[in-house]
């Protein structure tokens, strides 16, 4: 058995609007905000890193749940921005937090890894009894660099995102997940040493339209939810006409899915437990309603996890 | 109505253009279609034509043109 016990998330103060980023590659205000509901996103200071991101959403989330930082068991860092390829971020925020007694993994994965990070901590969480979950990204260090590509330089920002998982507790029970890759596709978005990310947006959409919606559809049948009870959809931000595309696909309002797209840009791994954390601390869980987490991003890696309030 | 015409309503209705693009004519390259066009034109194809088209068959490429949408739908008989 697995909680949802806490959330908590950082935000770079800087804020880069569309007009800013857009004049660098050739794309106004307008055009950005079509393709992708974003009007403006964060970048993260010079001295700012993934680590020190993630530490900061990672003390928020331990400080407002009130568990001692050597009473994690494990540390999960999900991040496809990472500064260097070896060690991964996690065990710098692990000994950042105070985790002294926790084992620290990284999820190098990109959009999807902080929803393959929550599926597997509610796996292991009876084990490590309290796991913090966090998705941090510096994506201004990878599209700034030249050759800018306008259809990807406009699109992401900087954040991270955090969520501890309890054996014990939480606001919400976690009750099923489903998570799936397929290799076939991992050309079609990625990040190269040193190299600009190269995205084949076609492909991404095609396959995100599909996919997302199956997972959403799989994890609810699994767990007898129908789409139209649950509370709202916590989905990776992406794009907001993906999202709005996704909620068609699955048979509900576009207003049941959370989106701060329009002020955070895409924060690939980030972006759902930021999405998360502002909707808790908006709205909250409520008794035996049923919230769906859902997540796309390179490998293709996609899934979706179905939570219930306590 | 026959097939090709078909087609060609799917790509329009999808577009919301009525334009009628060359058999052989990229409908990515000439602005007709973008990313989340496409994904309406093949959930549109599979209604039309009573087919489930599989995750594995979705390469763009494979509907790149009224031709190679016909390519599809004749690899699919």
């Amino acid at each position: 058995m697995a909680f949802l016990r806490e959330f908590g998330s950082y935000l770079p103060s800087r804020i880069v609007t569309n007009d800013e980023i857009g004049v660098r590659v050739g794309a106004d205000f307008e055009w950005i905000r079509n393709v992708s509901g974003i009007e403006e996103r964060r970048f993260a200071a010079e001295d700012e890193t993934v680590a020190s991101m993630a530490t900061r959403a990672g003390e928020v989330c331990l400080s407002r749940s009130g568990v001692r930082p050597t009473d994690v068991g494990m540390v999960i860092v999900a991040s496809g921005s990472a500064e260097r390829q070896f060690p991964g971020p996690a065990a710098t925020v692990a000994k950042e937090l105070g985790c002294d007694s926790a084992v620290a993994l990284d999820f190098p994965m990109a959009s999807a890894g902080s929803l393959f990070a929550l599926a597997m901590a509610s796996r292991v969480a009876e084990q490590f009894r309290e796991v913090l979950v966090i998705g941090a990204e510096k994506m201004s260090n990878i599209v700034l660099r030249e050759p800018m590509e306008r259809g990807v330089a406009v699109l992401f920002g900087d954040g991270a995102g955090a969520a501890l998982v309890s054996a014990n507790e939480g606001k919400a029970k976690i009750v099923d997940s489903v998570i799936a890759t397929d290799g076939s596709y991992a050309e079609d978005l990625k990040l190269e040493c040193e190299k600009p990310l190269t995205m084949n947006g076609r492909s991404v959409i095609l396959q995100a339209s599909r996919k997302i919606p199956s997972a959403i559809q799989g994890v609810l049948e699994q767990a007898e939810i129908l789409a139209e009870q649950v509370q709202v959809f916590l989905m990776h931000q992406a794009n907001q006409n993906l999202i709005d595309r996704v909620a068609s696909a699955i048979g509900v309002s576009s207003e049941l899915f959370y989106s701060n797209i329009r002020r955070y840009g895409n924060t690939s791994s980030a972006s759902m437990l930021i999405a998360a954390d502002e909707w808790a601390r908006e709205h909250g869980f409520q008794s035996d309603i049923p919230v769906v987490f859902a997540a796309f991003g390179a490998g293709f890696n996609w899934g979706a996890l179905v939570a219930r309030g306590v | 109505m026959d097939r090709q015409t078909r087609i060609i309503k799917i790509i329009q209705s999808a577009a919301q253009k009525d334009v009628t693009p060359a058999p052989d004519e990229s409908l990515f390259d000439s602005g007709l279609l973008d990313s989340f066009a496409l994904a309406d034109v093949v959930s549109a194809i599979e209604k039309e034509f009573s087919i489930k088209i599989p995750d594995a068959d979705l390469n763009p490429r494979k509907f790149d043109s009224i031709e190679r949408i016909e390519q599809y739908l004749d690899s699919r008989q």
